[in-house]
């Protein structure tokens, strides 16, 4: 029955070439689901140029509907989707024309189909990999004429696995069997439905059925492999997160003993000093709005390296050797933190927009896709980390740094300022959370409780990386990062937590000091 | 069953002793009475609950505006349990105590509701729960306002199922870990075994409440969809996870034309600030969205955008409204029309009265109350994300469809019955 229909509108589409048949693009607007992904597709078989507008014309939400007239409106001025004159004055009582899931899947496939012969090279390129994922069997014909005149071999081999999927269907024995050899090079998830398919028992063909087996595990093994990829690479996500957290801690905690329960409220400082950037640009330099990480990252540094200068001198700076009390007062600075960036900027989130080349992902292997944001906040992480080694290696307020903590009596006594080092070392700390904060802001929620859920992690970290080591906290981040993914993608995150947890308890109790431990007198000091 | 006979008979004792030392609670002196909203302004949840607290002002503005109830000018007394259910159960405590307010509206999780329960049943109090949940509860003092199980997740997965929401065969449930996810994808689950779906094709994940890092999962839901047949995802994440769910969701290119997800606790005010054109297509189920149209919704949508540029609210040069804000905004009412009808603040009397009540709702419906099982008759609706971050309504069902509390999908639930079980009158 449908394919009756398909028939006639056709002939109906191809004999006015100029015009589309007022009928089928009527039933666009007025008919049932069923109905309008059968107008979709005659409109894609027709291959017709003015039927590629009306598709993009609904896809992008601009077809209304007036009466039985199909209209695609901008703005004041429409015209007609089935001869493309214009419509002027528009008519009132016009309807937008109702696009659900799977029509916007139907039109997709239906302006890939028509695009597959563009003389644009990227727009051919999108347009396979739109089929690549569920082309339609009335497309063959399009897909088959494509692919005697296309030149390109990148585009040639995928629309060859499009044509393959779809023959892989057809009655003919030893078609689907080249369809199915052919598709045994495809990295695609949908790919492996189909074979999946036609290795099933239901299948009546004894060879087909062999085949697509064969096919099938290479298909599997590719697809694994590419999982495997990204489950790495959301490793060194996280752990890239976790580093950037735990670096400031790292210099405070770490290097100079304290037990700084206020850090996590420092890298929320940090996120809201990227958000107060953020609206900077937008209302004052709002065409440069992609670029306000370049105030944001140094501001960030900068109001909380001040914010802990600010602690060290008034606070922290009395309390030194005296880690219960600066665990309370710490504490206490962190309510207070909290409190106070709620009375500011309110109890709720507040929304820190992504720039521009920080959204979507790259696609690297099928299925699989990075996201920029996390790529970005990878290469940050590694970057402040160089910075860090080379400040504390190469400069001479690194210097100061690691001889007052390996031995602050002699360091004094050499004529190094302890007092104003603890400063500089404590600031550089927290404007590291600072720096956290900003990288945060892009990938979660920014709101006054951002710090308690990281000040944990960060502690963790450190502690199992062993005090006092740098090196140690980059491998403890990454290990937790990998232990966590690896966890969470076998035991589900809840559980993954919990074990992790428990891993480091058991760690802590036989292996105190970490995985590097400061070796000889130095430790003790 | 003794022990339960016995915990109810101190409940009853507590309640008699409480009724007759309380004092009025309305003040008959300056004609006042005291009403108590209870939403967390802060914590994780606060992203979902403080356009509740908003909106309940609003409607309180509005009814003090026309003279009050029964002459009565309502006063609002606004607490924060701060997203921290053990808190919950205090400040209501504190609210019906100290404050001896008429009314409660608040919660939004069921664990918050489940938390403050007692204290409502031990003091008699009166609570006004505004938002879905998955039922397997019906308090004498608890009206649901929100979505039963019936009335949003069961119509939304069926329309997943049928041709138009895409003939979807597998199903992943995905939801944060606390009783209602946890409650309604038993429902689910069990729902889909009558359709005939098997254990294999479904897949259950759970997250904490505030989880940050959705690599893992949705490559998982990747995964899982490409194993054949047409696979949709069943989202009951709740509260600010949503927003780095849904970033992920698009980062990674998941399309809603490969892989729907549906949501039940995700409306206008969650997607605001969510880049939402790589969401197009993904699904909300509700019984109201803004998209609505009708004169109700007109002014409605009116009047929370003139409330929230008068009071300056966070959000106000972008008005929004969703389902919990109008399930608020007809409790409200609603209370206020059975305090007319009762002509008294007591809680029995107005429990008593509140059956059938009807309010012309901005859903574009006459919503009723029903006579027994103190949950609402609504309408259920289905909408897509548009790249606006409004909802398109794809689906709806024709007119409103009652509540069932009791969901037939889980065992021992048909001999419950379908009204408040009332312990107090049995002495």
């Amino acid at each position: 029955m449908v394919r009756t229909w398909l028939g006639l509108l056709l002939v109906a589409a191809c004999t006015a070439a100029h015009a589309l048949d007022p009928q089928v693009v009527a039933k666009l607007a007025a008919g049932d689901g069923d109905e309008k992904a059968v107008a979709v597709s005659a409109l894609a078989a027709s291959g017709d140029p003015r039927a590629l507008v009306v598709l993009r014309a609904l896809a992008d939400g601009t077809a209304q509907v007036a009466g039985t007239r199909v209209l695609i409106v901008n703005g004041d001025s429409g015209v007609d989707a089935a001869t493309g004159e214009a419509v002027s004055p528009l008519p009132d009582g016009r309807d937008d024309v109702v696009v659900n899931n799977r029509l916007r899947g139907e039109i997709d496939r239906a302006i890939a189909a028509l695009r597959l012969v563009s003389p644009d090279r990227a727009l051919r390129a999108a347009a396979v990999k739109e089929l690549g994922n569920g082309a339609d069997d009335s497309m063959r014909p399009l897909v088959g004429k494509a692919l005697s005149a296309e030149t390109d071999p990148d585009i040639r081999a995928a629309l060859a696995q499009v044509a393959a999927s779809l023959d892989l269907r057809s009655g003919d024995k030893a078609t689907r069997i080249a369809a199915i050899r052919l598709l045994a090079e495809s990295g695609n998830p949908n790919v492996q439905s189909l074979l999946a398919a036609a290795a099933q028992p239901s299948e009546p063909d004894a060879d087909v059925r062999r085949e697509a087996a064969a096919s099938l595990r290479l298909v599997e093994s590719r697809l694994a492999r590419a999982q495997f990829a990204g489950l790495l690479f959301s490793g060194v996500s996280l752990g890239s997160i976790l580093l950037l957290a735990a670096l400031g801690l790292a210099i405070t905690y770490g290097l100079m003993g304290v037990i700084n329960m206020a850090h996590g409220e420092l890298i929320m400082i940090g996120a809201y000093t990227t958000y107060v950037a953020q609206n900077f640009f937008r209302a004052h330099l709002g065409g440069a709005f992609d670029w306000y990480l370049a105030l944001a990252v140094p501001a960030s540094f900068v109001v909380s390296g001040a914010v802990g200068v600010a602690l060290e001198r008034t606070v922290i700076r009395w309390l030194y050797g005296r880690p219960l009390e600066t665990l309370l007062a710490t504490w206490g600075i962190s309510l207070v933190l909290i409190q106070g960036v709620r009375t500011i900027f309110g109890a709720q989130n507040v929304q820190v927009e992504n720039p521009a080349f920080m959204s979507g992902g790259v696609e690297i292997l099928a299925g699989v896709v990075l996201p920029f944001s996390r790529i970005v906040i990878i290469g940050f992480a590694a970057a402040v980390l160089a910075a860090m080694g080379l400040l504390l290696a190469k400069t001479r307020l690194g210097l100061f740094v690691r001889g007052v903590t390996q031995n602050r009596a002699m360091a004094a006594c050499m004529g190094v300022p302890t007092a104003r080092v603890d400063m500089w070392a404590f600031g550089l700390g927290s404007g590291l959370a600072g720096l956290a904060g900003c990288a945060l802001s892009q990938i979660g929620n920014v709101g006054p409780d951002l710090g308690q859920s990281y000040i944990v992690d960060s502690f963790m970290v450190v502690v199992l990386g062993g005090v006092g080591q740098l090196a140690g906290t980059v491998y403890a981040a990454l290990g937790l990062g990998f232990a966590n993914k690896l966890l969470e993608s076998w035991s589900g995150a809840v559980i993954a937590k919990i074990a992790v947890l428990v891993f480091i308890i058991v760690f802590i109790q036989k292996r105190p000091q970490g995985l590097f431990a400061l070796k000889g007198r130095a430790a003790d000091a | 069953m003794k022990r339960r006979m016995f915990v109810n008979a101190l409940a009853m004792s507590a309640m008699l002793a409480c009724s007759a030392l309380a004092p009025r609670i309305a003040s008959a002196e300056d004609k006042t009475v005291k009403v108590g909203i209870m939403h967390s302004l802060s914590g994780t949840m606060a992203i979902s609950e403080t356009v509740l607290k908003d909106v309940a002002l609003m409607a309180i503005e509005e009814i003090n505006a026309k003279g009050g109830v029964m002459g009565y000018k309502i006063v609002p007394v606004v607490v924060d349990p701060a997203s921290n259910w053990p808190l919950f159960a205090e400040k209501a405590r504190q609210l019906l105590t100290q404050d001896k307010v008429a009314v409660v509206f608040g919660c939004w999780t069921s664990v918050s509701r489940k938390s403050v329960l007692p204290v409502f049943e031990e003091l008699n109090g009166l609570l006004f729960y505004p938002v879905q949940y998955e039922g397997e509860e019906l308090s004498k003092n608890v009206f649901y306002t929100g979505a039963a199980p019936n009335q949003q997740a069961i119509p939304a997965v069926e329309y997943l199922m049928s041709k138009d929401g895409g003939g979807a065969r597998r199903f992943v449930l995905l939801g944060t870990d606390y009783v209602y996810p946890r409650t309604t994808n038993k429902i689910l689950r069990s729902f889909l075994h009558s359709k005939g779906v098997t254990d294999d094709d479904i897949m259950e994940e759970y997250t904490p409440f505030g989880h940050a890092d959705y690599q893992t999962i949705i490559a998982k839901i990747k995964k899982f969809s490409s194993e054949g047949k047409k696979t949709a995802v069943v989202s009951t994440i709740n509260g600010d996870s949503n927003v780095p769910f849904y970033k992920e969701l698009g980062n990674q290119g998941l399309k809603a034309t490969d892989v729907p997800v549906v949501a039940f606790s995700v409306g206008e005010e969650e997607l605001r600030g969510v880049d939402t054109k790589p969401l197009v297509g993904h699904l909300a189920a509700w019984n109201y969205f803004m998209s609505v149209k009708n004169p109700a919704n007109e002014a409605f949508k009116a009047k929370w955008a003139a409330y929230a540029k008068a009071h300056n609210l966070p959000g106000a040069d972008k008005p929004l409204t969703n389902d919990p804000m109008e399930a608020t905004y007809i409790g409200v009412h609603m209370w206020a029309q059975a305090v007319e009808k009762a002509k008294s603040f007591d809680v029995d009397k107005v429990i008593a009265a509140m059956a059938n009540q009807s309010f012309k709702a901005p859903d574009g419906f006459l919503v009723t109350m029903d006579s027994k099982n103190h949950h609402l008759h609504k309408p259920v609706l289905i909408g897509e994300v548009k790249a606006d971050g409004q909802f398109n309504v794809v689906w709806k069902t024709p007119g409103p469809i009652k509540a069932q509390p009791w969901s037939p999908f889980i065992p021992g639930n048909d001999k419950k019955k379908d009204e408040p079980m009332i312990t107090a009158k049995k002495s």
